[in-house]
């Protein structure tokens, strides 16, 4: 567990310093860094994300060296984790004003929450239902209730879907494809439940 | 299911915790930082925290090098963040986006605004448009006047010619993400929220309340979340002078079937 060390990807993205203030809270090595040796030699990526799905993919673009990204990710297997927008953005596409291309990884695509009457965004402590047995819930029990911000949710294979959460309507609140995990809430904001959360994440290798 | 939220307040005067009533007389309760520690140990959903120190203050501290609190209110809000996994509502003191700026960098989630809302109208939509409603909370403080509730302003002390509910509609039209509802007379009488006002406002906007001022024990949070429909609710004295406060109010609402997040204690 010693060797782990994060590099924490930041775009502009505004909840960089909160996932760091809890990473470094946790105990592990984190560095704020787009730089090419930083994603080569850290053992995790994570991907935070607030905002429209458009300016995120935009100054993702301008800001991370992607080839170097996609090798890390997608062939040495990383473990990856994207927060929020950084979880919707590794779809194919988004559709928060207009149609926007993501980075692909997974099939899925981001579309508008269907919530009935419920004002969105979709504000506040919501509960999720696991889908699926995944290593970033373990221990959770029933501290299930994590810290939600957004107005656009994430569409893909039931395969790929490890929990959902319902307001209005049940939408995929996270996701796991082998060393790829994205959630829609915050774990840095999400007390207790963010914090066995993400030393889940981090006890990967 | 989504929860309803219990929220701490925390007023900030001159960079201590301070206790307020009816908007005008304040008690010194200590160190912001080591208060916002415990607060988030005990469960809260979210912290409100406002800087009430009136510009004049402001400015005399400045110049007094010998004030034993030197922390600034940003400063504070930096601590804080380390110390809390929690959304963190900031206000006081905002008048241009670079205000809000500096505090969402520093870890806050959502800033409020007050008397932007009658002044500067503007830096409400500018600001919405800039980091999203969610970041935006209108401040309105309410007081009973001719039978209606009319705005505060706690600048002067005294009455815009505002109803409570019209200020609460332009709000929402600027684009606010939630409504913090102060009563002030109310404030730091520990009667009750004013059940009337809430229902007032909750009628006339769909963005969220979060009701405050008037909690004196348990059963008043209870009373908010079951006689209207806010979706917060908020006090800020009570928390302050008992053990695991955050926690027991909690325990009550959780045990009395209120849509709540199971009360915990968190090691921090």
């Amino acid at each position: 567990m010693k060797n782990v060390k994060v590099c924490l990807l930041d775009y502009g993205s505004g909840n960089v310093r909160s996932v760091f203030n809890l990473i470094n809270h946790i105990g592990f090595r984190v560095v704020v860094s787009n730089d090419e040796k930083d994603i080569r030699s850290c053992t995790h990526l994570i991907l935070p994300g607030v905002g429209s799905f458009g300016t995120a993919m935009d100054k993702i673009k301008r800001k991370i060296p992607l080839s170097v990204l996609d090798k890390e990710v997608l062939i040495k297997k990383k473990p990856f984790l994207g927060i929020c927008v950084g979880l919707q953005v590794i779809f194919q596409k988004g559709y928060e004003f207009g149609e926007h291309d993501g980075l692909g990884w997974l099939n899925g695509i981001v579309e508008k929450l269907d919530s009935e009457n419920h004002p969105l965004p979709h504000i506040g402590w919501n509960s999720i239902k696991e889908k699926k047995r995944s290593p970033l819930f373990t221990g959770l029990g029933k501290i299930n209730d994590f810290y939600f911000v957004h107005s656009f949710a994430v569409k893909t294979d039931a395969a790929l879907v490890i929990s959902k959460t319902f307001y209005g309507n049940t939408f995929c609140s996270a996701i796991q494809k082998d060393n790829i995990f994205g959630v829609q809430f915050h774990p840095e904001k999400s007390q207790k439940a963010g914090i066995v959360l993400m030393k889940n994440f981090l006890s990967l290798i | 299911m989504k929860k309803k939220r219990l929220i701490p307040v925390l007023l900030l005067k001159n960079g201590w915790l301070v206790q307020s009533k009816s908007f005008s007389r304040y008690q010194n309760l200590g160190n912001p930082t080591t208060s916002v520690k415990r607060l988030s140990q005990w469960g809260s959903d979210e912290l409100v925290y406002l800087d009430i120190t009136k510009d004049s203050d402001y400015s005399l501290r400045r110049d007094d090098q010998n004030y034993p609190n030197r922390q600034t209110f940003l400063e504070i809000i930096e601590d804080v963040s380390k110390v809390t996994f929690m959304p963190i509502t900031v206000g006081g003191k905002i008048s241009k986006i670079s205000d809000i700026e500096n505090r969402l960098k520093l870890g806050a989630d959502k800033v409020s605004l007050n008397s932007a809302l009658i002044n500067t109208p503007k830096l409400i939509s500018k600001s919405a448009k800039e980091f999203g409603s969610q970041c935006i909370v209108a401040s309105i403080d309410a007081k009973i006047e001719k039978n209606d509730y009319y705005v505060y302003n706690s600048k002067n002390s005294n009455i815009y010619n505002i109803l409570v509910t019209e200020l609460a509609q332009l709000a929402e039209s600027l684009g606010a993400g939630e409504i913090l509802l102060n009563s002030v007379d109310r404030d730091g009488e520990g009667i009750g929220y004013d059940i009337e006002l809430l229902n007032k406002v909750c009628e006339k906007v769909n963005i969220p309340i979060i009701a405050c001022g008037g909690v004196g024990e348990w059963s008043h949070f209870r009373d908010g979340l079951d006689k209207s429909n806010v979706d917060a609710v908020a006090a800020a004295n009570i928390f302050h002078y008992q053990d695991q406060s955050v926690y027991l109010a909690k325990k009550f609402l959780h045990d009395n079937q209120m849509n709540v997040r199971k009360p915990d204690l968190i090691r921090l």
